[in-house]
């Protein structure tokens, strides 16, 4: 069974055609990643399922639902939730409030008056951001400002946020850029552990093949805007479209 | 106690406990020694003390939560000045419903202001308010004369309905018969306290609204307001949608201006439009500023240290400053009047103007900042937000 149905889908930005014909479907409690040289349209395709672009054409359908037009926060709201390249959280606030911040979310929807009850009071939410920053070993850290995290605690972070809401697809967009080998191999952990223990479907953007292939059961190879291939990491190794994408040969 | 937790309960009735003081000390100095020129316990001060803390508060709550800083502030206070003296047109001098119908209309005119000025933030959203208060000040100057009478100011004359007045109750803004301007002066020795029923209506109301912000600031919803400020792009993610947030605090700060505007034609029946211009709506962003942006606090005794300076060091002219220095040599004597002149009386700009940027300079976070230093350097205080040690840095409030 799918969950996110991607059909047709083109992006075109003044001259450049970013994405043209992209057909592509994430079955459901799988983790599938989505792979290519810079410039072939990943980022530009995410954009596309959260709300943060339209596209040109093409249809995008979450659980038989269509994505298309909808904000931001109304796709969240759904279901989907989105782990940025560079971890986006709430810097000034402390580590649980960065967490009861999305728990209240998805508990109160995307507007509540409620201006005269207190925070504190939230027993529910209190309980499942707790549970959630012990999950991520990060209950020590609750009330540190989380600007003063290190790169891969606000990643962690910023990875609780997006669980306590109980996403039903999750969308991680570089989740190991830029760190340190042994984070990465924290992450990978990390990112296992989630899918042991819950009902999720995650799809990954990544550069690091290392990653990839420790996580993903289907990867999908896209080039200049249009998925190339779509297979199983096993085969996916030495595929000669693949070797001849990254690598610009025209013969293996 | 009352929903709050015990940090804020102290500072509540820190607060409570000074305001109800205010009289006796604001009043330091015997009534006729020469430091009685500091002396800020006068009924008028006092009450512009908590009216302006009251302003200040409720901006907090927009400014200071959701970082959206808005520039035109003061045409709510305007409009909540107008239509108070309307009821007291129409229906009498109880200023009930003055006060209700104040928060009301500035509610309103909050709404639609902010619907059309919250499609965008940063400086646009500053300039938008800015536009639609100076139009607002434009409009009561002119064409809206009917309604303001303009120039003049509103005012109650004896040819208006009043249709609920009767000889019975007094002719000047009362509360069920208690006149607002009413005082009763405590002679102790050589000190002399002012208790005035204006100040004291007042100064409930403001702890009322000082409640309700910390309450604001504790709930849920301040939570998402302080979001806002901290990180739109994944408040978006989240879930939440920013612009009723944002609106909400938007109407309720109006409603905050409103309410001061209401209580201040309550002390004193007349509203001028130049309550309305960009000025007035810069200084309640100097006093959020000056005290502590985002603090309980901070706005209070922000407020207060401006309509200190404006009240006390304005009235230090030359003729008081020579009776200061009149003990030197001539030279001397004349020689330091001189360089402190700019600094007082008519320049009291200057010397607030100096301490707003040494303050933004050296204590980003305001007088509360301060106190918060000043508390630590004593080792009395760790280092958490909003401790009520802030009291001990101005004299007024």
């Amino acid at each position: 069974m799918s969950i996110l149905e991607i059909k047709n889908v083109g992006k075109r930005f003044g001259g450049l055609q970013a994405l043209s014909d992209v057909n592509l479907s994430v079955a459901e409690n799988t983790v599938h990643a989505i792979i290519g040289p810079n410039g072939a349209g990943k980022s530009t395709l995410l954009n596309c399922l959260v709300g943060k672009l339209i596209p040109d054409t093409g249809s995008v359908t979450f659980q038989g639902q269509s994505l298309l037009g909808r904000k931001p926060h109304e796709i969240n709201q759904m279901g989907v939730s989105r782990v940025f390249q560079t971890p986006e959280i709430f810097a000034d606030l402390t580590v649980f409030e960065n967490v009861v911040i999305p728990s209240l979310a998805a508990r109160d929807g995307s507007f509540r008056m409620n201006a005269l009850s207190a925070v504190r009071g939230q027993g529910d939410i209190r309980a499942t951001a707790e549970a959630i920053l012990e999950d991520v070993n990060m209950l020590d850290k609750r009330h540190m400002i989380a600007s003063s995290l290190s790169r891969g605690d606000k990643r962690r972070l910023e990875m609780a946020m997006c669980l306590v809401q109980n996403p039903k697809l999750l969308l991680l967009d570089e989740p190991t850029a830029g760190m340190a080998r042994a984070d990465t191999n924290n992450t990978i952990d990390l990112l296992k552990e989630i899918k042991d223990k819950r009902d999720i479907t995650m799809a990954i953007i990544e550069h690091d093949m290392h990653v990839v292939f420790s996580l993903a059961e289907r990867i999908t190879v896209l080039a200049q805007g249009t998925p190339l291939v779509e297979e199983t990491p096993e085969n996916i190794k030495g595929h000669p479209k693949v070797r001849e994408a990254y690598l610009g040969e025209a013969q293996v | 106690m009352l929903g709050l937790e015990k940090k804020d309960t102290s500072l509540l009735i820190v607060v409570a406990i000074l305001t109800m003081c205010a009289p006796f000390i604001l009043n330091p100095f015997p009534a006729d020694s020469a430091l009685a020129q500091f002396n800020a316990g006068y009924p008028d001060l006092m009450q512009r003390f908590v009216i302006f803390g009251i302003f200040a508060i409720g901006f907090n709550i927009l400014f200071g939560l959701t970082g959206y800083l808005s520039f035109g502030h003061a045409a709510f206070l305007g409009v909540g000045s107008y239509s108070a003296v309307w009821m007291f047109k129409l229906l009498g001098y109880n200023i009930l419903p003055g006060i209700f119908l104040s928060v009301i209309t500035s509610g309103l005119f909050a709404l639609l202001i902010g619907y059309i000025s919250l499609r965008r933030s940063g400086i646009y959203f500053s300039i938008l308010t800015l536009a639609f208060a100076q139009m607002s000040f434009a409009l009561a100057y002119s064409v809206l004369t009917p309604l303001t009478n303009g120039e003049t100011g509103l005012q109650v004359y004896t040819s208006d309905p009043q249709y609920f007045h009767s000889d019975a109750m007094p002719n000047i803004p009362h509360l069920f018969g208690q006149e607002m301007q009413s005082t009763y002066t405590l002679d102790a020795g050589a000190w002399s306290f002012d208790f005035n029923t204006g100040y004291y209506l007042c100064a409930l109301i403001m702890l009322g609204m000082f409640y309700l912000a910390i309450r604001i600031f504790r709930s849920p919803f301040g939570l998402m307001l302080k979001a806002i400020k901290t990180n739109q792009t994944r408040l978006n993610y989240t879930g939440l949608n920013p612009r009723p947030y944002t609106l909400a605090a938007f109407v309720i700060s109006g409603m905050y201006a409103g309410l001061a505007g209401g209580l201040m034609a309550s002390m004193d029946p007349l509203a001028g439009a130049e309550r309305m211009q960009w000025t007035a709506s810069g200084e309640v962003v100097l006093m959020t500023i000056l005290g502590g942006a985002g603090t309980l606090i901070g706005p209070v005794l922000g407020a207060g240290f401006i309509k200190y300076f404006e009240n006390i060091f304005s009235k230090i002219n030359d003729t008081v400053l020579h009776q200061w220095f009149a003990f030197l040599p001539d030279g001397i004597e004349d020689f330091l009047i001189a360089i402190v002149h700019p600094f007082v009386g008519k320049g009291w700009h200057l010397t607030l103007g100096l301490l707003f940027m040494a303050i933004v300079i050296f204590l980003p976070g305001g007088l509360v900042e301060g106190g918060q230093k000043i508390a630590r350097r004593l080792g009395l205080k760790k280092a958490k937000d909003e401790t009520p040690a802030a009291t001990d840095t101005t004299p007024a409030e």
